[in-house]
Order: C-alpha cells, then sequence, then structure tokens
C-alpha cells in the first residue's frame, strides 16, 4: 500500500479521520454520560455524589454492600423483588415463544382458515400504544381479580409481546421451503412431529431473538408493572426504583446503585444475544 | 381473506368439522392459546374502556380541562418535533456507522447502551444531573462562571425540551441501527461509480442513498411516531408531568386520570386520540402485511 506520493495520500486520510472523530466524540459523550453518572453515584459516598465531582475523592463498593444486605429501608425487599423481576421476565419470554411459535406455525406451515385476519388482529394490537392499552387493562385486570398478582404481568406482558412475536416468527417461517413439510408428510410424519422435528429445530435462531426480546421487554417493563402490582413484596425492581422518589431527601446514590445493579443483566442478556437480535429484530421492524 | 378461502370450497359440501383437515384441525388447537389472550386482554379491555368513554359529559370536561389541551399540543409538539430531529440525526448517524473502520466498529457497540439497559435508572440519572442544587451540571456551571444555573425542570419548556432529549438518547439507537441495514443494504457499485464521475458527498447523497431509503425513513418515522405516543417513562420518570402539570403528553395524562380514579376521563382522552392514531396505524399495517 505505500505508494509514492504517500504523504498527500494520508493528509487527506488524516482530514477524513479528524472529521469522523468530530462526529464520534460527541457521541461517544452523548450516550455515556447518563451512565457514567449513574455509575458515579454507585461507587460514591453520598457527600461526593451531592457536590458534583466527576471522579469521588473515595471510591467505594459501599453502596453495593448497602444493596446486597438490604440496609435501607427502601431496600428491605430487594432480594424478593429482583426474583420477581425474574420470574415474570422468564415466564413472559416462555409463555410468548410458547403462544407466538405455535401461532405462527399454524399461521404459516398449516395454512389454518382465517389465519391471515389473526395475523392483521395481531399486527394491529402491535400499533396499538402500549401506554393507551395500560389504562383499560387495569380495570381489566381488576375485574379478572388478578390485581397485585404476578400474573396480571405476566399476561399483560405476553399480551404486548405477543403480536411482533407472532409477526417475525411468521415471516422467519415463511421463508423455510415447503418441500419440508412435504417431504415430512411423505415420510408419514403426523403434523405434531413436524413441528417438534423440523420446524423448531429449523427455526431456533429467531426463537432466541423473540425469546430475548419478550425477556427483555418484561424486565424493562415500568408502567404496567407499577399499575398491576403495589404490595412492596410483590413489585418488580423498577417499581421499588420508582419508589425511591417518594421520599423528599431520596437516598439516591442508593437509588442508583440499585439501577446499575438493574440494568445489568438485560445489557448482558442483550450482548450475548446480539448476534441474533441484529438479525431477527430488525428484519421484522426495518422492513419497508 | 377469508372469502378467498371459502371460495376453494365453494361446493356445498358436509359440515365443516368434516371438511377440515387434520392439519387444519392442529392449526386451529395451536392458534387458540393466542386467540385467548386477544379475546381476554386486547378485545374485552378496549370495548369495556370505549363503553366507560360513551358519555358525551366526559369530553366536555375534558374540552373544560386545561391539562387535557395543554398535553394534546405537548404530544404533538414531542411528535413532530422530537421525531423528525431524532430521525434526522439517525440518518446522519447511519452514515457515520457505515464508515469501515474498527474504532467506529467498537462505537457502535457503546452506541447500542441506551436502547439495551433499562429506562428507569438512565431516565432517574438525567434527572438527578438537572437537579437545580446538586446536580452536577449547576455545579459545573458554577464553577465556570460563578453563577447559579437554571432551574431546568421548573420552565415547561426546557422541561419538555429536556424529555424529548431523554427519549432521543433512549430510542435513536434503535433506529440509526435500522437505518444502518437500509444504507448497507444498497449496492456499493453505485457509489463507486458516483466517485468515478467526481460526485460530491450531497449528490451521492441526493441521488443514490435518498432514493434508495426514503420509504424505508418515512416508515420509520411514522412508527416511530405511533410508538412515541405511548412513551410514558420519558416524560413521567423525568418531569412526571410537573411543573403544574404543564409537560403532560397523552399517555402520561391517562395515567394522571387513572389515579384520580377518573377512569372514563382517561379513556375519554385515549379516545380523543384516536382519529390520529387509527390512520397512521391503518397505513403502516397496509405497508407491513404485504
Amino acid at each position: 500500500m505505500k505508494l509514492p506520493g504517500v504523504r498527500e495520500f494520508s493528509w487527506r486520510e488524516v482530514a477524513t479521520e479528524a472529521r469522523l472523530l468530530l462526529i464520534g466524540i460527541p457521541v461517544f459523550l452523548w450516550t455515556m454520560i447518563p451512565i457514567y453518572h449513574m455509575f458515579l453515584f454507585a461507587i460514591s459516598p453520598k457527600e461526593d455524589a451531592f457536590s458534583g465531582k466527576l471522579w469521588p475523592d473515595h471510591p467505594t463498593l459501599h453502596n453495593f454492600e448497602i444493596v446486597f444486605k438490604q440496609q435501607h429501608y427502601f431496600l428491605r425487599d430487594f432480594y424478593v423483588q429482583f426474583w420477581n423481576s425474574t420470574l415474570i421476565a422468564a415466564s413472559v419470554g416462555m409463555l410468548t415463544l410458547f403462544i407466538a411459535t405455535a401461532a405462527a406455525f399454524s399461521i404459516s406451515r398449516l395454512k389454518v382458515p382465517g389465519g391471515r385476519m389473526v395475523l392483521n388482529l395481531a399486527l394491529f394490537t402491535y400499533f396499538i400504544p402500549a401506554a393507551f392499552l395500560a389504562v383499560p387493562m387495569y380495570r381489566t385486570m381488576g375485574n379478572y381479580g388478578l390485581l397485585n398478582n404476578h400474573w396480571a404481568l405476566i399476561l399483560a406482558m405476553v399480551t404486548i409481546a405477543s403480536p411482533y412475536a407472532i409477526w417475525v416468527l411468521k415471516q422467519a417461517s415463511d421463508k423455510l421451503p415447503v418441500e419440508l413439510d412435504e417431504a415430512a408428510v411423505m415420510d408419514g410424519a403426523t403434523t405434531l412431529q413436524i413441528f417438534r422435528l423440523v420446524y423448531l429445530p429449523l427455526m431456533m435462531p429467531s426463537l432466541v431473538a423473540i425469546g430475548t426480546y419478550a425477556v427483555l421487554l418484561a424486565w424493562n417493563e415500568y408502567l404496567y408493572a407499577f399499575l398491576l402490582l403495589s404490595n412492596d413484596r410483590e413489585i418488580t425492581l423498577p417499581v421499588a426504583l420508582g419508589n425511591f422518589l417518594a421520599a423528599d431527601d431520596s437516598p439516591w446514590e442508593l437509588l442508583m446503585t440499585t439501577g446499575f445493579i438493574y440494568a445489568l443483566p438485560p445489557a448482558a442478556v442483550y450482548y450475548a444475544f446480539r448476534r441474533y437480535m441484529v438479525g431477527g429484530l430488525t428484519a421484522g421492524a426495518g422492513k419497508s | 381473506m377469508a372469502i378467498t378461502l371459502s371460495g376453494d370450497q365453494a361446493i356445498p359440501g358436509p359440515p365443516l368439522s368434516s371438511r377440515l383437515t387434520p392439519a387444519q384441525v392442529w392449526g386451529i388447537i395451536l392458534l387458540a392459546p393466542y386467540l385467548l389472550v386477544f379475546l381476554a386482554f386486547v378485545v374485552y379491555p378496549v370495548c369495556y374502556g370505549l363503553w366507560l368513554a360513551r358519555a358525551p359529559e366526559n369530553y366536555v370536561a375534558l374540552y373544560n380541562d386545561p391539562i387535557f389541551a395543554r398535553a394534546a399540543v405537548n404530544t404533538l409538539i414531542f411528535l413532530v418535533i422530537g421525531i423528525n430531529i431524532k430521525m434526522l440525526i439517525a440518518l446522519l448517524l447511519s452514515g457515520f456507522f457505515a464508515q469501515q473502520r474498527t474504532w467506529i466498529k467498537w462505537l457502535s457497540v457503546i452506541f447500542i447502551l441506551p436502547w439495551a439497559v433499562p429506562s428507569i435508572p438512565t431516565i432517574l440519572s438525567v434527572r438527578f444531573m438537572l437537579n437545580p442544587e446538586w446536580g452536577v451540571i449547576n455545579h459545573l456551571i458554577f464553577s465556570f462562571t460563578g453563577d447559579d444555573g437554571p432551574n431546568w425542570l421548573n420552565d415547561p419548556t426546557v422541561a419538555l425540551s429536556m424529555a424529548i432529549g431523554v427519549h432521543i438518547w433512549k430510542s435513536l439507537p434503535f433506529w440509526t441501527l435500522i437505518l444502518i441495514t437500509g444504507r448497507l443494504a444498497i449496492s456499493h457499485d453505485l457509489f463507486e461509480a458516483a466517485e468515478v464521475d467526481g460526485a460530491s458527498w450531497w449528490q451521492k447523497f441526493r441521488y443514490i442513498t435518498w432514493p434508495s431509503m426514503q420509504t424505508l425513513y418515512v416508515t420509520c418515522t411514522l412508527l416511530s411516531m405511533i410508538w412515541t405516543l405511548g412513551d410514558f417513562n420519558s416524560v413521567y420518570l423525568l418531569t412526571g408531568g410537573g411543573p403544574a402539570d404543564l409537560t403532560h403528553v397523552l399517555s402520561t395524562l391517562g395515567i394522571r386520570y387513572l389515579r384520580l380514579d377518573q377512569l372514563s376521563l382517561a379513556m375519554a382522552s385515549i379516545v380523543c386520540a384516536m382519529p390520529f392514531v387509527l390512520p397512521l396505524v391503518y397505513f403502516m399495517m397496509k405497508r407491513l402485511s404485504r
């Protein structure tokens, strides 16, 4: 690559690089500042956090110790709430996968009568803003006697996650060749065997993407969680974080520490499954 | 769609059950769980909600409530200004991230963080940064100028702008990612040919990038507008609708009425948004369900 006249060439390179950096550095700062600020609070004693320092004089893990030992009024049910979040996210992930895979198989492979209409209804639900559905959903859960019960949040989140899940899975299964099913039928496979032995293995990448999507959606949900659950031992972590604000002199350093701990699992899950997520999800949302 | 199906089977035949193949019976069984969820948690709540919002008095009450008018205007500002700024930035950044550089690859991994982490802790983090007494922003303003910084969230215009900023911070990575996939789908030969002809970057954008991306861009903008109507967190967690209920948007207003035990008013405020939402939804469905 070393050619004569390399100096002139590299000056142009430097100018291009500088212009890219001129965008890159603000993008980096913009992205990181709120997250760094949260991290800063988590490792700062209260005095340092409240004095606007960009790095604490005495960085400490004391805040984490308080959270993990539940040594504060707002944190007395930390482990129960963490467990609630985990359980609800896992249940939503599994139920959504079950319901959506069955529906997508039925619509796309079995060509069930009316399948197209169900798909359109699901798509319609997908476009209704979730905060609008929250109001009647709250009252409905009351009518069903499910308020303050984990099932209320699980079912609500499954309702919200399924339409998109069905749609993405349907798109993915349309791409599987029809001949596969036909060959399996020739070999005398029953519908359920096709589902289990042919369909599920081939759909694995999309299933991973959708499972991750549903789990993250449920773990991150705040509005539905605080409407449907209120008892301190039933609520999920985000609701507990919101409750910190009830006091005038909220322990913000503990709030940020708990928030940091709460934000770690979804970030880890996202990066672990990024490969699947980017392919599976943008294929759906970005279809033009 | 049901009509075409019955068209295939229009020959008057035996009763429905024996006309279905075993595969179709399984199809109905496998579709049933979703249909149940849909009936119990979408159809019933929506019908019940519409029934609650049926009385005309609700709409008179809304009309007379200055907070509702303000929320409607705020929502419009949020959608028309906020979303268009966001999508323009996403379009620009998609060009930046499409550059082949190792450090840009790494930056794109970091850039996705706001979307990957839950919004509660990060929005609350921004909220404290804006705290007039203890927040880091006003500390910095004081140390540089010796003056006290403004009380950011106490001014409705600034507070709403900040909420829009938080919304952009959170969802910009997602839309950028989608526009990047759109950009990478454009054939590279076109750019090489343009390069040979000595086209400027604006000409390349105007005559190659934009024509192949405009459908995607418009779809994304509309989709983002619909979803942003349901963005409760950005406003609620940053300003709580304050000061003096001046920064509410429709989604937080509905919840405010709900908490004041005015359920029919909450539903009515949502019904009022439907004339704007439904055409958008219809348009999106036509686009996506091809």
